[in-house]
């Protein structure tokens, strides 16, 4: 009778330069059967964001990496398990329409399936992150769209954490192919499918028409950022047209317009400001 | 006791029989439009008002009239029963409230004390009352059915009815037919063995149950591999409808356990995904019908059938969870026609009854499988509606595939058993929902209204020609019943979980919604 209404993710925000501090042997997390058990919970209660094997998803970050932004210990990885992560999408457990959800001994099971798959090499960048941050604000026009620790543009996603949520290669295709996976917008993030960057293109009643992303949007009003950032409030019903694509307003970035080179020296930058 | 009080106590007695909720007027609800009786608003299951005083000429001008707030985090499901002036619904945590419908100010509150280990699978949640004699009746999380007096909310009769740390729930509302409290068993995700219960009215002892999973030497039990019966789910999760002609119930049941493996559980796995037509006061079996045979989903057919009458045929409609709307002969269980009505990719092919069947490419693999609908399927728990008056049926649509994956898992009693995980389909269209207008007779769309996600709220039909109905995002909304066309709409806050209701007071009709924690009541303005 399953009849969730949000996936149950577990949102460990990764990249911490904290060391990890993880108790060798931890009593409650402990052994092959808890990790065995804790992967049942796994796939039932955080897969839907995190992914087959804790390696990510659309949605939640990849949690075999060893270094976690928000929980370094067993102890912690417990506590962000069963009180969700504020301002983020990672709920608190039991608090997303997913029951009581799971029982303390569930929750270490959980901690336990988590230890087992960490890869336990860090993410290396391979690029140069000050030539990185040149490239962002400047000739690769990132920033126009993109804001990194509140400067740069809100057209698209807020890059200041994406290093830490996302892999290298999700990064990298983002940029080659932006349109194949649109980003998840930051509104209504309890929500079951939070908004995402669509392209909006809409035709006021004086006949203007302006062409931007969806900042947010229900059945009879929609926000659009336009594309020179400034943000309109519409009624959908006093508009003379409106239109949706699952077309990127971000250009496909091929090697020709960013080098390979260049987008792993963008990519070090990113991973340097998430940590 | 002097000749004065006598009469006075008379006088009062009389009167206080005469509010209460007989099984007669129960019967004949269609006679009292200005109340909501039952759950689906009568017994044929059409959540469809009689009242018409807000119509597709007036609607626009519908204002907020109160609100009610239940201090309940968690998703309001309810709702309300509107019995002569007075609401009667349901909050999280088994809270129970009777309202002044005039104003919103509770007359009573109750809240039961719940044990900290029972096991829900998808919220505290509960979805409604019934109401009999002096009586409203909850099922609760704890997997009690207890009746409360209608006047103080008091406490008067607690019957347990099955050990709740197995992972058994109720969070139904209950249907009262005669003497007989009706409820059926929660607890799908946790290997449970579904039933459907009745207890009496007046003492609250079980007076038959129906287990929806047949036992060894019961007919079924062949359809299960090995000892799989004994944790084979098939809950009855959503409330019933009732056939005075034939007294008889039909029930829907959910998905076996567990719902998304179907290795370890060989066979149709009756009668899970089924609708069940059973003698109301014997809970004997007389007919079923199975919408998804083996189901590896979580197609549960929890969802409210309605008893349509046409053209001298006695018919019952579901639009399911799997995305066909099935239309069956409520006198004999036969399948008459099974029609998609959204996007359904696990079946190309109909057996010789005309039922559809899963292909192979929709079974569930360890790495997962794109198939639509997907994991919270075309619908779910939320009410459709008919209206007589348009012929049409109306539900609430979600277009979503998923990523079906299956894995092994032994069953623990009491934890969680799914056997499965599924996860978003990334590229592929993004989810979306719809309200959609069906016509019964040949099963295809009259009309569909979009919503940008897919909504969790239930649908009204009124005689004034309208469809409520409520999205995610918050709105709760009147559609044009014959075109669809949205003709007003308002910001409650907070997505709605709920299914609408329409009651009368003084000469004007109130519509009314739960969204966030709250209950919404509207009207026209003075």
């Amino acid at each position: 009778m399953l009849k969730r209404t949000l996936p149950f993710a577990i949102a460990l925000v990764l990249m911490s330069t904290a060391a990890h501090t993880r108790q060798a042997g931890s009593q409650s997390a402990g052994g092959a059967n808890a990790a065995k058990a804790g992967e049942f919970e796994f796939r039932i209660n955080c897969a839907f964001c995190h992914g087959l094997g804790a390696r990510g998803g659309g949605r939640g970050p990849d949690l075999t990496r060893a270094r976690k932004r928000h929980a370094n210990s067993d102890a912690e990885l417990f506590r962000v398990i069963s009180n969700g992560i504020p301002g983020t999408a990672m709920p608190a457990n039991g608090t997303n329409g997913q029951g009581v959800g799971m029982t303390d001994e569930e929750i270490w099971q959980l901690v336990a399936y988590i230890c087992s798959v960490e890869v336990k090499a860090p993410v290396v960048p391979a690029g140069n992150a000050a030539h990185g941050k040149e490239l962002f604000f400047g000739d690769g026009n990132c920033a126009g769209c993109h804001m990194v620790q509140g400067k740069g543009g809100r057209l698209g996603p807020d890059l200041t954490g994406v290093a830490g949520t996302r892999t290298i290669e999700a990064i990298t295709d983002s940029v080659r192919n932006p349109s194949r996976r649109l980003a998840q917008g930051l509104m209504e993030a309890t929500k079951e499918f939070a908004q995402e960057y669509e392209t909006v293109t809409v035709v006021t009643s004086d006949g203007t028409e302006i062409k931007g992303t969806t900042l947010n949007e229900d059945d009879f009003s929609v926000q659009v950022v336009d594309q020179s950032d400034r943000l309109h409030l519409f009624e959908k019903d006093k508009l003379r047209s409106f239109t949706k694509s699952r077309n990127s307003l971000m250009p496909p970035y091929k090697t020709s317009l960013l080098s390979d080179q260049d987008l792993q020296d963008i990519i070090a930058y990113l991973i340097s400001v998430a940590q | 006791m002097n000749r004065f009080l006598a009469i006075l106590s008379i006088y009062f007695l009389a009167g206080h029989l005469q509010a209460q909720v007989t099984f007669t007027r129960l019967l004949n609800s269609a006679k009292e439009p200005q109340n909501w009786l039952t759950y689906s608003g009568d017994y044929a299951g059409l959540r469809f008002s009689r009242l018409d005083q807000i119509n597709t000429g007036n609607v626009q001008s519908l204002v907020a009239k109160w609100v009610f707030q239940s201090a309940a985090a968690g998703k309001f499901e309810t709702t309300p029963l509107a019995v002569d002036g007075v609401l009667y619904g349901t909050a999280p945590d088994n809270r129970a409230f009777a309202l002044d419908a005039r104003t919103g100010r509770p007359i009573w509150l109750y809240q039961r004390q719940l044990p900290s280990d029972i096991r829900p699978c998808c919220g505290r949640v509960n979805r409604g009352l019934a109401i009999l004699g002096g009586k409203v009746f909850m099922g609760t999380l704890d997997a009690h059915v207890i009746a409360l007096d209608t006047e103080t909310g008091n406490v008067i009769w607690d019957v347990p009815s099955v050990d709740y740390t197995q992972g058994y729930s109720f969070t139904l509302a209950p249907l009262a037919v005669k003497n007989l409290i009706m409820v059926g068993a929660s607890g799908g995700e946790y290997g449970i063995r579904g039933f459907i219960d009745a207890y009496d009215a007046e003492s609250g002892q079980r007076k038959w149950r129906f287990y929806t999973v047949p036992g060894p030497g019961e007919p079924g039990n062949d359809t299960w591999e090995g000892d799989s019966w004994k944790i084979g789910g098939a809950p009855a999760w959503i409330t019933g409808v009732y056939d005075p002609v034939s007294n008889q119930l039909f029930w829907p049941t959910g998905n076996p356990s567990p719902s998304n493996r179907g290795a370890g559980r060989a066979g149709s796995n009756l009668y899970s995904n089924s609708l069940l037509a059973l003698n109301a006061d014997t809970g004997k079996l007389n007919w079923y019908f199975q919408f998804t045979k083996h189901d590896e989903h979580d197609w549960d057919a929890t969802q409210v059938p309605i008893m349509i009458d046409s053209g001298g045929k006695h018919l019952i409609a579901q639009a399911n969870r799997n995305g066909f709307f099935y239309v069956l002969d409520r006198t004999t269980g036969k399948l008459l026609s099974a029609t998609p009505y959204g996007k359904v990719t696990w079946s190309d092919s109909k057996d010789a009854e005309g039922r559809p069947v899963a292909n192979k490419e929709s079974s569930p693999t360890l790495e997962g499988r794109v198939v639509c609908p997907g994991a919270l399927g075309k619908t779910n728990w939320m009410s459709p509606t008919f209206s007589p008056r348009t012929g049409l049926f109306y539900v609430g649509a979600r277009e979503q595939c998923d990523i079906f994956s299956t894995a092994p898992q032994p069953y623990e009693a009491g934890h969680a058993y799914y056997g499965s995980a599924y996860f978003p389909a990334d590229e592929t269209e993004p989810y979306w929902g719809a309200v959609r207008a069906i016509d019964p007779s040949n099963g295809q769309m009259k009309w569909e209204f979009r919503h940008v996600s897919p909504s969790w709220s239930g649908v009204l039909s009124t005689a004034g020609g309208l469809v409520f109905t409520g999205d995610a995002e918050g709105n709760f909304t009147a559609l044009d019943a014959a075109s669809g066309k949205a003709l007003w709409h308002f910001q409650t806050g907070a997505a709605v979980y709920a299914s609408p209701m329409a009651f009368a007071l003084d000469g004007k009709e109130y519509v009314a919604i739960a969204a966030g924690n709250s209950l919404y009541v509207f009207g026209l303005p003075k």
